[in-house]
């Protein structure tokens, strides 16, 4: 995105609170957490060619870790914190080990098999996780001090988050290793002759797009003070899948205003009608079938065939 | 000594869903290269329907056919007016399946309501058996039964049979297939009516031992994954061994281990990832 | 003299069907050899178990006296291998020049670096567009691939390889498809290669390619038939049995 836009928007986003009640900043950091999860989900799916059905593994086990820690063990969160997104990160390493033993659709079968356990295990394993009543009496940390529970402070905070992993993700896409990243999603057979290490790169970069979406996991037990098996559900990782299909997984921009879309869907019509896994269903179709490279460029396109 | 019994013949009831469940959803990756994931949805929908069926015709196998019959139909319409557009988007089949799947799910739910509804065993087969001392609850026993004889069944299909043959042959090699003038269209709408058709019955069989409840197609999809993963794409026999061994861990890690069963299905399947990434009868995907 | 390429007994089946029956050969440094043999006679799996996408049955496989028969492909490329493929495996929505920079990259340390920006890499860029004019495409490297020639394509190919400073260079039929116009092109390319890369060529077009050659192995069922300098190999009787016969 050319400097001046993000310039414009990033004054818009910080000057937010100002002009909107709180319902609103509390959407908008919803959107937030979601466009981390989303984003960090395209760097699988959209520059590494590897889709994943299992991104919520690291949104669930990162907010479980942390809650765990916090509820059982009495740990403070900046200890929780680190911990959670460490042993978050670790686990994507072992699930890396194991679904990259596959590509395409073997692949994808491997992260929804391994998040499906996680989402099963969570509501069985009922001495640590207290099943499906989930873990609630969740605090929202205190940065430096800051009152957290105030809806424009969690806000700022989400958006200075959001804003670093943007950025961190952004320069790791346009790396030389985002390069390599691609080059092995067009082409894998080939650049290993060149001498890239394939399976590598792309076990790093699951491992990295694990980091982030612990991190998303993090902000979203804190926003909600709450976590409940169903964040490990394969709807979650479908939800971050139809996030980065909307907005269209050639860019970076696209999972973050596709996650925008998503979210101010389900909250929309979560007050209208209750069967929000059957429109989400309907528009998962809609996407594929008519607009695949997503919406952006499928509204742009139909938007050019109009005025001729 | 009769809860060892009691279990392994639930392991052995549970292998036999889990088969018919996941022989379809083997087929249909072998063959098509989809990965169905609207097949745990398939299952709960045909439970649904059988129990509207039983309401007017109380006779479970009736309405394990019948059923089987109407989502065989819709998987047939299914395939027909929305995969096949898809033809080569591999991504875009699996997601659509999994859309279709949302709304399966949310259907059920409008349409059934949210409360578990029990199926009634049938009656000749509500009192246990007893043999040697030991009591079996028959139904499981006949579950059991039509599971290898479908097992059986299917054999035959792809063994003796014209079908069997172009199944087996797109399976190996597609555009070897094609180039001999299988109607390879046809074939699929056919292998995906079969798989939803298993999936559909099955749904209801199971129901004397699961119910129809909300999330049944969550709780039964991750397994057929596990087993599919376990005996490897396109391999009927894998299904038939892999589906009777994650039978018996769940329900042996249910029974014994509750709160970590689901963690004891990782074992099988990380082991089998580690040291035989196709499956243990799987072909090259 | 330690062999740049030596095969020893390598053997390769599909299904029961022998596709390379113990083939035994050793390329010389800097020597040019061209392999031939009708179709299906087992040249493309020959480069494809030399380069280790292919998985032998038993043999060997040394580069520069090294063992290479247990390393994965991207391994033998940092050994010193590179190859072209029959079928362009370009990157078609990129441009030259990043097609390039991605060979360069494949052996460069610069590869894992994930904050720095690949664009601030200058000397990768301005090494992209050399080796893009040894091949004399340096005014098409910002295109992507997609909107150049086949012929244009083809010298993309033997771009990427060359900047892999390969000391085995493996040209898989790097005349198909060209015109007489391209394909002379295309020779004096390969003829310009330094000595200190070893090339060894597979090809159908006899005219060109003999002319490249010092010493030809003739295969045929996966079997080597005749071997020798060109013109022991052109006077063998063998030689016409094996492409007028059978």
């Amino acid at each position: 995105m050319p400097h001046k836009s993000l310039a414009i928007l990033g004054v818009l986003l910080a000057a937010f609170p100002w002009v909107s009640g709180e319902y609103y900043v509390n959407l908008t950091s919803q959107i937030l957490i979601a466009a981390i999860f989303a984003a960090s989900l395209n760097l699988l799916v959209g520059y590494g060619g590897l889709p994943s059905l299992g991104h919520a593994s690291f949104l669930g086990v990162s907010a479980y870790f942390s809650a765990w820690l916090y509820l059982k063990l009495g740990l403070a969160h900046w200890v929780t914190a680190p911990a959670a997104l460490l042993g978050t990160t670790l686990m994507a390493g072992l699930f890396g080990l194991i679904a990259l033993r596959a590509t395409g659709l073997g692949f994808l079968m491997l992260t929804l098999a391994l998040s499906q356990v996680l989402w099963g295990t969570a509501y069985r394993w009922v001495s640590v996780t207290d099943g499906d009543n989930g873990l609630r009496g969740l605090t929202r940390p205190s940065p430096f001090g800051m009152n957290l529970d105030d809806a424009t402070a969690f806000y700022y905070f989400t958006l200075a988050i959001t804003v670093a992993a943007m950025w961190l993700m952004a320069k790791f896409v346009s790396s030389p290793f985002g390069a390599a990243l691609r080059g092995t999603r067009d082409q894998p057979r080939r650049m290993a002759a060149l001498g890239h290490d394939v399976w590598l790169v792309r076990w790093i970069t699951f491992v990295y797009a694990g980091f982030w979406g612990a991190v998303a996991g993090l902000l979203f037990v804190y926003y909600n003070k709450y976590i409940h098996p169903s964040s490990l559900s394969l709807i979650t990782s479908a939800e971050g899948m139809l996030s980065v299909i909307a907005g269209g997984s050639g860019t970076l921009a696209g999972p973050i205003l596709g996650a925008a879309i998503i979210v101010i869907l389900k909250n929309y019509v979560s007050s209208y009608i209750q069967y929000w896994n059957m429109l989400m269903g309907f528009v998962f179709l809609a996407i594929v079938i008519f607009m695949p490279q997503g919406i952006v460029p499928g509204v742009r396109d139909w938007w050019a065939r109009r005025r001729q | 000594m009769q809860f060892w019994v009691i279990q392994t013949l639930n392991s052995l009831a549970l292998g036999g869903l889990l088969f018919l469940l996941s022989s379809g959803f083997s087929l249909i990756f072998g063959l098509m290269r989809i990965a169905n994931l609207t097949h745990g949805a398939l299952f709960m929908l045909g439970a649904y329907v059988g129990v509207s069926i039983l309401r007017h015709i109380p006779n479970l196998w009736v309405a394990a056919l019948l059923g089987g019959l109407v989502i065989a139909a819709l998987g047939g319409l299914f395939e027909r007016l929305i995969l096949r557009r898809l033809l080569g988007n591999e991504l875009g089949q699996v997601l659509v399946t999994l859309g279709v799947a949302f709304i399966i799910a949310d259907f059920c739910l409008m349409v059934w309501g949210g409360d578990p509804i029990p199926v009634p065993t049938p009656p000749a087969l509500q009192e246990p058996l007893t043999v040697a001392g030991f009591m079996f609850p028959a139904y499981r026993l006949v579950l059991v039964a039509i599971a290898i004889g479908a097992a059986i069944a299917l054999y035959l299909l792809m063994e003796r049979t014209r079908l069997g043959a172009m199944i087996r042959a797109g399976v190996d090699d597609m555009d070897m297939a094609r180039a001999v003038g299988i109607p390879v269209s046809r074939l699929f709408t056919t292998v995906f009516c079969l798989g939803a058709g298993l999936a559909g019955a099955g749904g209801i069989l199971g129901g004397p031992m699961l119910s129809a409840y909300p999330g049944l197609d969550a709780d039964m999809l991750p397994l057929a994954l596990i087993v599919v993963i376990l005996g490897g794409v396109g391999s009927l026999f894998g299904a038939f061994v892999g589906s009777f061994i994650i039978g018996f861990v769940y329900t042996f890690g249910i029974a014994l281990a509750p709160d970590l069963a689901y963690v004891i299905l990782f074992l099988p399947m990380i082991f089998v990832i580690a040291f035989r990434p196709r499956g243990l009868f799987g072909r090259a995907t | 003299m330690t062999p740049a390429l030596q095969i020893d007994g390598l053997c390769k089946s599909f299904g029961g069907l022998p596709a390379i029956s113990d083939v035994t050969l050793a390329v010389a440094p800097g020597e040019r050899r061209l392999i031939i043999g009708p179709n299906g006679a087992g040249k493309t799996t020959l480069f494809n178990l030399i380069t280790g996408d292919l998985a032998r049955d038993a043999g060997t496989v040394s580069l520069f006296g090294a063992d290479v028969t247990r390393l994965a492909p991207h391994q033998r490329a940092h050994r010193g291998l590179a190859r072209t493929y029959q079928i362009i495996t370009l990157f078609a929505k990129d441009t030259l020049e990043h097609n390039v920079l991605l060979s360069l990259l494949g052996l460069s340390r610069v590869r894992w670096k994930t904050l720095a920006a690949l664009t601030r890499h200058a000397d990768l860029y301005d090494e992209a567009r050399r080796v893009l004019g040894l091949v004399g495409l340096q005014h098409l490297a910002q295109r992507p691939i997609s909107e150049v020639a086949y012929g244009e394509k083809r010298r993309v190919e033997i771009a990427m390889a060359l900047a892999q400073k390969p000391r085995l260079l493996l040209l898989d039929e790097p005349l198909a498809g060209l015109s007489r116009e391209e394909r002379a092109a295309m020779k004096d390319l390969i003829t310009g290669i330094p000595r200190e890369v070893t090339v060894v060529m597979i090809e159908h077009d006899m005219d060109t390619a003999l002319d490249l050659a010092e010493r030809i192995t003739v295969l045929h069922y996966g079997k080597i038939i005749v071997e020798g300098t060109r013109v022991e190999v052109v006077a063998d009787p063998k030689t016409r049995e094996v492409y007028l016969g059978d």
